[in-house]
């Protein structure tokens, strides 16, 4: 299982940067989420992988799938990549894969094996984003949905019709 | 086989590297959009590994990315709306060609 989800992460995840159709690179990035969601549930947080799907599945690549069709023709292809844009981009991604990685191999190849926990249920969920004591996250929720808020009158705003 | 942290670390930070190639070299604005969710959600995974990791008790990576997905959510929806009136402004919506108001 494990093996699965990570080959899908790599492989959609490179999928979606290299495709030149740009509505399969949104269908890459949609199977790069799904490969996210199901790492969360693997590692016992149920709530966190059904808010991924929801939210970046439901709501974000079908965002992405009509701005993609409102802007483009379909059958579009990209232009082809001018070789010095690919190699700086190249260079880039390579050398923070291997500065990244080796911190990682030499600092978190030690951690030990998946402690125990009992996954979070939705009582502890609830009452964690509702709480104002220590480690609790009313004012961050308060906070996001006044920013939900100014988003949607931004988007209004910004997309309409003059 | 034991699954340890580095077994989660390691896919995610191939994505992460994945975003930023994709963010240097596409040129189509809602592709470097795309590139950036890569980014964002690489970032995610690995606050709830080293949440899982290494406090199993507490939730905080957790509750981090609750909010970063809100966040991205938000971001995207305004970005989607700015580059549609873009489009609309000025018929593509290709960054190198956008460069009106660079002088």
């Amino acid at each position: 299982m494990y093996f699965i989800v990570a080959l899908a992460m790599i492989v959609f995840s490179v999928m979606a940067v290299t495709t030149r159709k740009i509505l399969r690179a949104a269908t890459y990035l949609l199977f790069t989420l799904f490969a996210a969601a199901v790492v969360y549930f693997m590692l016992d947080y149920e709530f966190l992988g059904a808010v991924q799907i929801a939210v970046y599945a439901g709501g974000i690549v079908v965002l992405f799938v009509f701005a993609i069709l409102l802007t483009s023709r379909p059958g579009d292809n990209t232009e082809r990549l001018t070789s010095k844009s690919r190699i700086l981009g190249g260079i880039a991604a390579v050398a923070t894969l291997v500065i990244a990685g080796y911190a990682l191999l030499s600092r978190c190849i030690s951690f030990a094996t998946k402690p125990a926990m009992e996954a979070p249920d939705m009582q502890t969920v609830g009452s964690t984003l509702m709480g104002t004591g220590a480690g609790q996250y009313l004012l961050p929720f308060e906070a996001v949905s006044v920013l939900l808020l100014a988003c949607i009158i931004g988007g209004v705003v910004v997309a309409r019709k003059r | 086989m034991e699954i340890t942290a580095i077994y989660y670390l390691i896919p995610a930070l191939v994505m992460f590297c994945c975003g930023v190639y994709g963010f240097i070299t596409r040129k189509n604005m809602i592709a470097m959009l795309i590139s950036l969710e890569l980014m964002l959600n690489a970032v995610d995974i690995n606050f709830v590994v080293f949440n899982r990791f290494l406090f199993p008790e507490q939730m905080e990576g957790m509750f981090f990315t609750l909010f970063a997905i809100a966040i991205a959510a938000a971001e995207t929806a305004l970005a989607i709306a700015i580059i549609i009136n873009i489009f609309r402004a000025a018929k593509n919506i290709d960054v190198r060609s956008l460069n009106e108001m660079k002088f």
